[in-house]
C-alpha cells in the first residue's frame, strides 16, 4: 500500500475542495477502498474522510424515500418503512456481502464499488479499466461472471451492486454536490458504459459528492422483490439477479419495473419486459414473456453463455414471485 | 549489541516482513502496475484513542494501519485473527460501537473516540461468556482459527434481536467460513447462547 494521507473536512464544502484535488479519493465505510488500497490498484495520496458529514438519514415521506449517501447498508435494511414499503431495497441489501460489511458499507459507496473482475483487481494483469490501453485479459481468459449486456471490445465487466439494481428499477435519483454546485442525476445515468473508455465509470466530476439518493414513490413499490442467484447460496456476488415490482389491478399489470443484475457493465435495466408487462393479465403465461424477452440483445461470450438461460428463469421466476401464479 | 528474547510472534512477524520485501523486489518491474501518484506524501502519524475492552487505548498510528493490524501487532491482542485480510472470511470480527465489522477493512487512525471489542473483552473475568461456554459445550470448532471470529459475530447477532432459527442462524452467520466445516456445532452453540436450544 502507497502511503497517503488521511484528512478529513469541516463540512461538505471543505470536503469537497480537498475532494477535488488531484490524486484524492473519498473514503465511506471503506470496504471497498480498502481492498483496492491493499491490493496497489487504487494509490491515492490523499484520502478524504466522510465519516460525520452528517449524510446518513432515512427520510420517509408521501413523495418517496430519500437515504442519506453515508447510511449503512445495514440500517437502510432494517428499517421498518424500507421493509414495508420498498422491499425490494431491504432485499437487494440483505443479499449482499455479509452482516459485518453491510455494518461497515454506505449506500453512496456501495453504488460506487469497483467491479469484482478478477483481473483488474490483480495488478499482475492487462485490464483496461484499471491501466488504460494494456488490453482486457477477461475477453479471452476467464470470463464465466462476466457481463453479457453493454459490453465493448475494451471490457466485459459487470456491476457488482446489488442495490444499485433495485435502485434503478425504482427510478432513483442521485443528489450531487460538488466544485461547480449542486445537481441531481438518474441513477440510470450515473453508470457509463464501457465504450472505448472502460477507466470513466461514471458521470461524477473530480470531487463531486453523493449526498443521499431518492426514490420516488409509486404503487409499484410495494409489491417488489429482489432475487439473486449465486454460486453459493450466501455471501456471493450475483451471476444473475431480478428486480422487479409491479402495480396489478383486478388481475391486470398498470406499472412494471423490472431491472437485472450480474449480467450488465452497469446496473441493467430492461424496458422491453416493462412494456410487454404493462396492460398484460397477471398470469404465469405473462411472466414466462417476460422472462424471454428479457435477454434480448444479449452478447454472451465462452464461458458466460449459460447467464442467458439463467437470466430468463431468474426473471421469470422474481415475476411470478411477485405477480403470483394466477 | 542488546540481544533480544524473541517470542514466536515477533519471529513470524520479522520473517514475514522479509518475505514480503523480497517479493515486493520481484514484482518491481510489473508492465501493468498502477501508477503511483507523483509525489506521495510521507503519511502523518494519527494519535487516536480508541475505548479497547473497556480501557481507553492511545494509538499512534500510520493511516494505512488496518484496526486488525493495530489489534495484533501494536496492541498484542492476538486472539483477533487475520485469515484473508480482504473481508472475505471474518476471522477479524470484533464489535465496533457494539456492532459486528470486519477489523481488516477499518483503518485504525479513523477511530478516534470508539469503541472497540474483541474476543480478550467479552468473558467477565474468569467467567466466560454464554457463547464461550456454549462453543466448547458443543464443540463448535476443530483447528479454532476462524473460532474468536466466529463468537465475535454471534456475540454481534445476539445483539441484533433477530428470530434465530437454523436456517437463520446460517444466514446471519454468513459472513464467518470456518474451513474446518463446524457449521453444524456452531449453529447448535448459538442456538443454546441464543436461549433457543
Ligand atoms: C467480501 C465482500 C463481499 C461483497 N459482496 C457484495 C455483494 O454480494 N453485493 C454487493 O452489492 N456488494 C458486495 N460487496 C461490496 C460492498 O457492498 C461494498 O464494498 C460497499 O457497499 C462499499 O461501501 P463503502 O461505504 O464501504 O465504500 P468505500 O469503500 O468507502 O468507497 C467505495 C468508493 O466510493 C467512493 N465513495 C464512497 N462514498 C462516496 C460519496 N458519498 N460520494 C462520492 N464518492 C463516494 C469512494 O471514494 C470509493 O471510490 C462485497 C464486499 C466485500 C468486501
Ligand atoms: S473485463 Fe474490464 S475490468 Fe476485467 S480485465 Fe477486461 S478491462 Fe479489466
Ligand atoms: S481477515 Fe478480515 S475478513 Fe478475513
Ligand atoms: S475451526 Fe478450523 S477454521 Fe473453523
Amino acid at each position: 500500500m502507497q502511503p497517503f494521507a488521511l484528512e478529513q473536512g469541516r463540512d461538505i464544502a471543505d470536503t469537497i475542495r480537498r475532494g477535488r484535488m488531484p490524486g484524492t479519493d473519498y473514503i465511506a465505510g471503506g470496504t471497498d477502498l480498502v481492498q483496492l488500497l491493499k491490493d496497489d490498484v487504487r494509490r491515492p495520496r490523499r484520502l478524504v474522510d466522510l465519516e460525520g458529514l452528517d449524510l446518513d438519514q432515512i427520510t420517509v415521506t408521501p413523495q418517496g424515500l430519500r437515504l442519506g449517501a453515508m447510511t449503512r447498508m445495514s440500517e437502510v435494511a432494517d428499517h421498518p418503512a424500507v421493509i414495508r414499503d420498498y422491499p425490494v431495497i431491504s432485499q437487494a441489501l440483505l443479499a449482499s456481502a455479509a452482516p459485518q460489511i453491510r455494518n461497515l458499507g454506505t449506500i453512496g459507496g456501495n453504488l460506487l464499488q469497483r467491479t469484482r473482475c478478477t483481473y483488474f483487481r490483480d495488478t499482475a494483469s492487462p485490464c483496461n479499466k484499471r491501466s488504460p490501453g494494456t488490453g482486457c485479459a477477461a475477453i479471452e481468459g476467464v470470463h464465466r461472471t462476466h457481463a453479457i449486456f453493454g459490453g465493448s471490445r475494451q471490457c466485459i465487466a459487470t456491476h457488482a451492486s446489488d442495490l444499485a439494481v433495485a435502485l434503478v428499477a425504482l427510478d432513483a435519483v442521485v443528489h450531487l454536490s460538488g466544485p461547480n454546485g449542486a445537481r441531481d442525476v438518474r441513477l440510470t445515468e450515473l453508470h457509463l458504459m464501457p465504450n472505448d473508455h472502460p477507466d470513466i465509470e461514471t458521470v461524477l466530476h473530480p470531487g463531486e459528492l453523493i449526498l443521499a439518493v431518492s426514490v420516488p414513490a409509486g404503487a409499484w413499490t410495494r409489491r417488489s422483490s429482489y432475487l439473486k442467484v449465486r454460486d453459493r447460496a450466501s455471501f456471493e456476488f450475483a451471476l444473475t439477479s431480478a428486480a422487479v415490482a409491479l402495480d396489478i389491478q383486478d388481475g391486470k399489470i398498470r406499472a412494471a419495473r423490472v431491472a437485472a443484475g450480474g449480467v450488465g457493465t452497469k446496473p441493467w435495466r430492461l424496458p422491453a419486459v416493462e412494456q410487454a408487462l404493462v396492460g398484460a393479465p397477471a398470469t404465469t403465461a405473462t411472466w414466462q414473456r417476460g422472462g424471454r424477452l428479457a435477454t434480448a440483445g444479449a452478447m454472451p461470450l465462452r464461458d458466460n453463455r449459460f447467464k442467458v438461460r439463467l437470466l430468463r428463469a431468474t426473471v421469470t421466476r422474481a415475476l411470478e414471485q411477485v405477480g403470483g401464479e394466477a | 549489541m542488546t540481544i533480544r528474547n524473541f517470542t514466536r510472534r515477533e519471529f513470524l512477524r520479522d520473517t514475514a516482513a522479509t518475505g514480503g520485501a523480497a517479493a515486493i523486489a520481484g514484482s518491481g518491474g510489473k508492465a501493468w502496475a498502477v501508477p503511483a501518484a507523483a509525489d506521495p506524501p510521507v503519511p502523518t502519524q494519527h494519535r487516536v484513542t480508541i475505548r479497547l475492552n473497556g480501557t481507553e487505548r492511545a494509538l499512534q498510528l500510520d493511516p494505512r494501519t488496518s484496526l486488525l493490524d493495530a489489534l495484533r501487532e501494536q496492541l498484542y491482542l492476538t486472539g483477533t485473527k487475520k485469515g484473508c485480510d480482504m473481508g472475505a472470511c471474518g476471522a477479524c470480527t470484533v464489535l465496533l460501537d457494539g456492532k459486528r465489522v470486519n477489523a481488516c477493512l477499518v483503518l485504525a487512525a479513523r477511530l478516534d473516540g470508539r469503541e472497540v471489542k474483541t474476543i480478550e473483552g467479552l468473558a467477565d473475568g474468569d467467567q466466560l461468556h454464554p457463547l464461550q461456554a456454549a462453543f466448547i459445550e458443543h464443540d463448535g470448532f476443530q483447528c479454532g482459527y476462524c473460532t474468536p471470529g466466529q463468537i465475535m459475530s454471534a456475540a454481534g447477532l445476539l445483539n441484533e434481536g433477530r428470530p434465530l432459527d437454523e436456517h437463520s442462524i446460517r444466514e446471519w452467520m454468513s459472513g464467518n467460513i470456518c474451513r474446518c466445516g463446524a457449521y453444524p456445532n456452531i449453529v447448535s452453540a448459538i442456538r443454546q447462547a441464543s436461549g433457543r436450544a
